[in-house]
């Protein structure tokens, strides 16, 4: 397959047929609507099922009772949209049904803007839906790489029988970017002995998430906990940049990894030892790795594009023992490289101190400046 | 002790698991579970027929019914059942609702499947309040009617009219078949028996979406004896819906059950 100019919406929707998509269910909202028209013209032609859904909580539910036949089955949908659809993954986690869901993350909260942010890490990757859930967080930072995690991210829900999610902000959804497609997988519906699909020669089956015992109930969440073991031990992927001798270390995923990376670039143009972890699954977080990193880095400086969510896991990771700032935009605004860099340098010349809130520090440099 | 095939009448339909039902004594969920059982038997469609459960009285219904069946969110059975038809398009799919699941919570999601005409048979239970809370008004309560969360009555101009879901949904292109039947006596049981047949037949034969509304008894959130719970239907429930065909398409009209 050769490269081509696809745009990040349009090449997620692309990815997901060529893994096997059979059912789309989605609902308008930018800047994600590209994915749901992409696909309103490419899947009845495949023979596949696509819906427009009357809501966000329609289409996760359609996702849930899709899931429930064993079929790949995904929804998409921005921030606003993505918070209607907490019930249904609740329930999805619950049932232990695999589905996939892309957040093609805007400003918030309420209804915001539609620019590009990154503020529902926290619902991805700790929270949402009601009750104890793990689910696996996958974070691209270019269209290349939404393309390629689209169909890890079938395998992995199937897997496991978990939700997961891509998280990209509006700007890898909307850019355009050569990128290569894989080669068109045939849907082939996997057998499984869970799925509800008509109990033809073999005894009915059973899909819920009701536990009414809560003894049964606590089992659950135990069985949901151990499986979540074998997908840290399993499933961490992150991209590492010019750490071999880092000092400073920072961190940023999507988008935030991405323009911090030609900060490093330029501060490496000037002698600094800086270097970037880019963490590709938020969850699974790579703990292991920032911990290693905490034995060689004298400080980190998390990057993001919301007022610290990531942050509070590169604390718990770095326990500290080292300082960490902070360095983000929020609300729609992308940071631009030269703001990285002014951070990096400002750390490479004042020492942080590990006393500090690196949020607070951040906020009132950020308050002070705008003053 | 073994009845002779001969001597008899009245048996468990093979739909049926062994299961004794939770549903309270005079609560026509039974009846509604079994005419349903009977059709599926009837039709010979046990091993390709899923089922949604709503949220409320019959959450249970899964235990119930020896078919493949799903536990939906509160109103969101038919959407969970469109999800499931549109990759299975060659199943019985229907879903089971009351009256707050279908006519409250799930307004959108029913009106939707409706309009899209998805081929779905929906069994909806109107016993115009929330039975498994504790009966809570619903939007099915009758005016004046005392509830937990409307204690002195319903009162219209506070708390709004009933809804009439049949003849809401009748409105729409999508519906292939819709009406409404009361479970209150034998002839009216019969009667719902026949819709459901034909509820199915409609989905079995691609011609649309399908709904029987069913009046049904709430003894115990009624506080009445069963006897007088399926008077309470005759005598208010069906004055205020009215029992009826309101919408049958043509094709739907040929199919002789």
């Amino acid at each position: 397959m050769s490269r081509e100019l696809w745009k990040g919406n349009e090449a997620i929707a692309e990815a997901a047929v060529r893994a096997g998509l059979e059912a789309y269910f989605g609902y308008p909202i930018t800047p994600q609507t590209e994915i749901l028209e992409y696909l309103s013209r490419r899947m009845p032609k495949l023979g596949r099922a696509f819906l427009q859904a009357e809501s966000e909580l329609g289409a996760i539910n359609m996702v849930y009772g899709a899931a429930c036949t064993g079929a790949r089955v995904m929804s998409s949908s921005s921030s606003p949209g993505v918070s209607l659809m907490m019930e249904g993954l609740s329930y999805i986690a619950g049932t232990e049904v695999p589905a996939v869901l892309v957040n093609v993350m805007r400003g918030g909260p309420g209804l915001g803007n539609i620019a590009p942010a990154q503020g529902d890490y926290n619902q991805a990757v700790h929270g949402g839906g009601h009750g104890d859930y793990p689910r696996i967080v996958l974070a691209p930072a270019s269209v290349q790489e939404a393309i390629d995690l689209m169909a890890l991210s079938f395998d992995l829900a199937e897997k496991y029988r978990m939700i997961t999610m891509l998280i990209l902000d509006g700007s890898v959804g909307q850019m355009m970017e050569p990128a290569e497609m894989p080669e068109m997988r045939s849907p082939n519906r996997k057998k499984f002995d869970w799925a509800t699909d008509g109990a033809l020669n073999r005894d009915r089956r059973v899909l819920s998430s009701i536990y009414l015992d809560p003894l049964a109930e606590e089992q659950t969440n135990f069985r949901l906990m151990q499986r979540w073991k074998e997908v840290m031990a399993n499933e961490v992927r992150y991209k590492e940049y010019f750490l071999e001798d880092a000092e400073i270390v920072i961190v940023g995923f999507g988008t935030a990894g991405r323009v911090s990376l030609s900060a490093v670039r330029a501060a490496r143009e000037r002698g600094i030892k800086v270097g970037l972890l880019r963490p590709v699954t938020v969850s699974p977080f790579p703990y292991e790795v920032l911990d290693r990193l905490t034995g060689q880095a004298r400080t980190f400086l998390v990057v993001e594009m919301n007022t610290g969510q990531m942050l509070e896991d590169v604390r718990l990771a770095v326990r500290g023992r080292v300082p960490v700032a902070f360095y983000g935009r929020t609300g729609g605004v992308v940071p631009f490289p030269d703001e990285i860099l002014d951070e990096i340098q400002r750390i490479n010349t004042e020492p942080v101190s590990a006393e500090a809130d690196p949020r607070q520090s951040w906020l009132d440099r950020m308050t002070a400046i705008k003053a | 002790m073994t009845i002779a095939p001969n001597n008899l009448v009245y048996d468990r339909p093979e739909a049926f698991t062994d299961m004794p039902t939770h549903y309270c004594p005079g609560c026509t969920h039974g009846v509604a579970h079994r005419l349903i059982a009977e059709v599926l038997d009837e039709m010979k469609v046990i091993d390709r027929t899923i089922g949604v459960a709503p949220v409320g009285c019959s959450v249970f219904a899964y235990n119930y019914f020896d078919t493949d069946f799903v536990e939906a969110p509160h109103g969101r059975a038919p959407a969970m059942a469109t999800g499931i038809k549109r990759v299975l398009p060659d199943r019985i799919v229907f879903t089971y609702q009351g009256d707050g699941d279908l006519a409250s919570i799930g307004m959108g999601e029913i009106v939707h499947a409706a309009a899209r005409g998805e081929n779905l048979t929906v069994i909806f239970i109107n016993n115009a309040n929330y039975g498994m809370t504790g009966g809570q008004m619903a939007p099915t309560t009758l005016p004046g009617m005392k509830t937990t969360s409307s204690p002195d009555g319903r009162d219209v101009e506070t708390q709004g009219y009933p809804i009439r879901m049949a003849e809401m949904l009748s409105t729409l292109e999508g519906v292939g078949y819709c009406v409404k039947r009361s479970l209150h006596d034998p002839k009216n049981i019969r009667l719902a028996k026949k819709a459901i047949r034909t509820a199915f037949e409609t989905q079995w034969r691609g011609l649309g979406f399908s709904m029987v509304e069913l009046l049904s008894t709430c003894p115990t959130n009624w506080g009445m004896t069963p006897v007088n719970s399926l008077k309470f239907v005759e005598e208010h429930m069906v004055p205020a819906y009215p029992l009826g065909d309101y919408k049958i398409t043509d094709p739907i009209k040929q199919i002789k059950v």
